[in-house]
């Protein structure tokens, strides 16, 4: 156990690895959960990883610095949130597994199946009643168990370290570590909820309206789970549980050690640009030192789509590199960005100008904070774009 | 003729008894719901119960569908609301008196666990209304013919943080002001609206700026600098009655958006 502790404490030490870690396991459980969904929410599989999380945390309870963080009683609702949302999560994906073997054998959904109606008295009231008298008594439970938290009175002299936003929005706190406040709290929340607004108008598949299935909507489900499970609820239970004074990283059983410092190496793409490439120093005048920064966000955010919508390249070079001999693991990796290339090309066509547009714009907003964490670990970006004299930092 | 007792005793005959009254009769105008009959009409002749459509699909009845997500989330505002009003008998908005009322709420008051149960039930309403979201959305139960309500439920997420948010300085210990000022000093980068945002410095009509540390977003969501009196007066005043209006408002647009467009989502 204490080899493990040691083990798992070495892995996190440091600001980089510790989010990488938690990502890239966050990014890769929802992209496995999208390929090989049937097999993980068969429930001895899905069952088996609740064991596993479950025995986890038992065992991580025995610590002494994961108790102090995990048993706070206002932590405890980013616990309740951590299992329910793996647990909602298998049991949607588990009804979809069911429901696409259901139409692939040609049969209409499970949900098809009971279309007959019943008396919503008293079959629908006597539920309604019964989870209201549940969740009651779990609120009572929890309430007498729990004392609501009172910390000394505010004294605006006596800045706590770390100062930590309310939970829900620690996804947004997190992102200050990547982007400008601008960006992290002003613009990209506007476009969550922008974005959530405009989910129906740019989603034309009608298929998989009131029934659970991933194989209809593959694309939709998956930008989904990608924003609310592996992006938003990662960084709230990193920011709760893992982010300590000074807002620096902590492994789960580390001490929270507020004299703990790393230095910031963190550069700007016009000094990569300007000084370690070019030799030359930075220009004087703004517009052009950061011309770089700019060429590549709108490279980003104008060329990406049309280049996308084109139909560049033939539709099945994807296939032909699939079936071309290669190793298979090898060809999928190879055919990927293909595959990809084609997908959107095809999507163009099916949504038009303006929705494929919007939709493109939302999704480049969403995969620009995963580049930029990428951009932060690998080569120590800071700013593509960075004109602090008009606090303009992208 | 009086009745005999032993037929005023019999619990059956009592309940028809009492069934039969004139007062009984004006409250409820239908019979004991065990015939069809009279089951739709307990759901129709009942303002709260009407929500409800007499009938429904039986898929709509499982757990695993609906995840019961979006009725115990309103249920915990209803919590809310009720507890919350308990509170304000005992609360003042002011620097003064907040804390000392938390301290006297916490330790003198009867019945001690109204705060805990508003505060808990506030954590939980934002969860609830997530998986809500969730499940709406992994059922595709956003496609048309709901896409506007859809919206509308975007818009009770956010008012449900906004009202958790603006609940959390209330206590007006440590924790509140601190977390209030980190998610206010966001307000401040505001593009053009926040004196330290994007493009503010260029708003300025000679040497004189426009937009300021005192005239801002921050400014104008805080009513000041920095988090201070007016901050707890003008979350308190949002808190307890601007956003529960609101919220109440598109709740009675949404759950009327659910039956005018086809109840509960379901296979075509």
């Amino acid at each position: 156990m204490g080899f493990l502790r040691d083990l798992v404490n070495a892995i996190f030490t440091g600001p980089t690895l510790g989010p990488v870690l938690i990502f890239t396991i966050s990014v890769g459980g929802v992209l496995a959960l999208l390929r090989w969904y049937r097999v993980l929410t068969r429930p001895k599989v899905a069952g088996a990883a609740l064991v596993a999380a479950v025995v986890a945390f038992a065992l991580s309870l025995g610590d002494h610095n994961f108790r102090l963080i995990v048993a706070k009683p206002d932590n405890v609702p980013i616990v309740m949130l951590f299992f329910l949302v793996g647990f909602f999560t298998w049991l949607a994906l588990r009804q979809a597994a069911l429901n696409d073997e259901r139409i692939e054998q040609g049969k209409p959904p499970r949900e098809a199946e009971e279309s007959e109606k019943s008396l919503t008295w008293p079959d629908l009231v006597y539920i309604e009643f019964l989870s209201t008298v549940f969740v009651t008594a779990a609120l009572l439970l929890w309430s007498i168990l729990l004392k609501a938290p009172l910390e000394p009175p505010s004294n605006p002299t006596e800045t706590p370290n770390p100062s930590k936003a309310p939970w829900y929005f620690l996804g947004l706190q997190e992102m200050l570590v990547y982007y400008d406040p601008w960006m992290a709290g002003v613009v990209l929340p506007s476009m969550i909820i922008v974005g959530l607004i405009a989910v129906p108008f740019i989603d034309p598949n009608s298929k998989g309206s009131g029934y659970y299935t991933l194989k209809e909507r593959k694309f939709s489900i998956g930008m989904f789970l990608f924003g609310f499970v592996s992006l938003w609820c990662t960084m709230i239970i990193l920011g709760t549980f893992l982010r300590g004074p000074n807002w620096n990283f902590f492994g789960p059983f580390q001490r929270w050690d507020p004299h703990l410092l790393f230095p910031l190496v963190n550069v700007d793409l016009s000094e990569y640009v300007w000084v370690h490439w070019l030799g030359v120093g930075k220009p004087n005048s703004i517009l052009l030192r950061e011309m770089p920064g700019f060429l590549a966000v709108i490279a980003y955010v104008v060329l990406v789509p049309p280049l996308f919508a084109k139909r560049l390249i033939p539709v099945d070079i994807a296939a032909k590199i699939r079936g071309s001999g290669l190793p298979k693991a090898l060809g999928e990796v190879l055919a990927a960005p293909f595959a990809a290339k084609a997908f959107f090309a095809e999507m163009y066509q099916r949504l038009g100008f303006v929705r494929y547009n919007v939709l493109m714009l939302l999704v480049l907003s969403m995969m620009s904070l995963p580049i930029k964490m990428v951009l932060r670990w690998t080569i120590n970006l800071k700013y593509i774009v960075s004109i602090p004299e008009y606090f303009f930092n992208i | 003729m009086p009745k005999p007792l032993k037929e005023l005793l019999d619990p059956r005959q009592a309940a028809e008894s009492v069934a039969s009254t004139q007062v009984w009769k004006s409250i409820f105008r239908h019979g004991y719901p065990d015939s069809p009959r009279n089951r739709a009409l307990t759901m129709i002749s009942n303002v709260f119960l009407h929500l409800h459509p007499i009938r429904m699909k039986k898929h709509g009845l499982r757990l695993r569908y609906t995840w019961c997500m979006g009725g115990l989330t309103f249920f915990l505002f209803l919590i809310e609301t009720i507890t919350g009003l308990l509170l304000m008998f005992y609360y003042r908005p002011t620097p003064e008196y907040a804390h000392y009322d938390m301290q006297y709420l916490r330790e003198d008051v009867p019945v001690g666990i109204t705060r805990e149960i508003h505060r808990w039930a506030a954590h939980a309403m934002v969860i609830t209304v997530w998986l809500h979201m969730f499940r709406v959305f992994l059922t595709g139960s956003y496609k048309p013919p709901r896409e506007f309500n859809w919206g509308i439920g975007v818009f009770l997420l956010v008012f449900t943080l906004l009202l958790s948010f603006t609940g959390y300085l209330l206590p007006w210990d440590q924790l509140a002001i601190w977390a209030i000022t980190v998610g206010s000093n966001m307000a401040r980068a505001t593009p053009f609206l926040g004196h330290e945002g994007p493009g503010a410095s260029l708003l300025k009509i000679g040497d004189l700026n426009l937009v300021h540390a005192g005239d801002d977003a921050k400014f104008g969501l805080l009513g000041g600098r920095f988090v201070g009196a007016p901050a707890l007066l003008r979350f308190y005043v949002l808190h307890c009655v601007g956003f529960p209006l609101l919220l109440a408002t598109l709740i009675a647009v949404h759950f009327w958006r659910v039956r005018r467009d086809g109840g509960i989502s379901g296979p075509a």
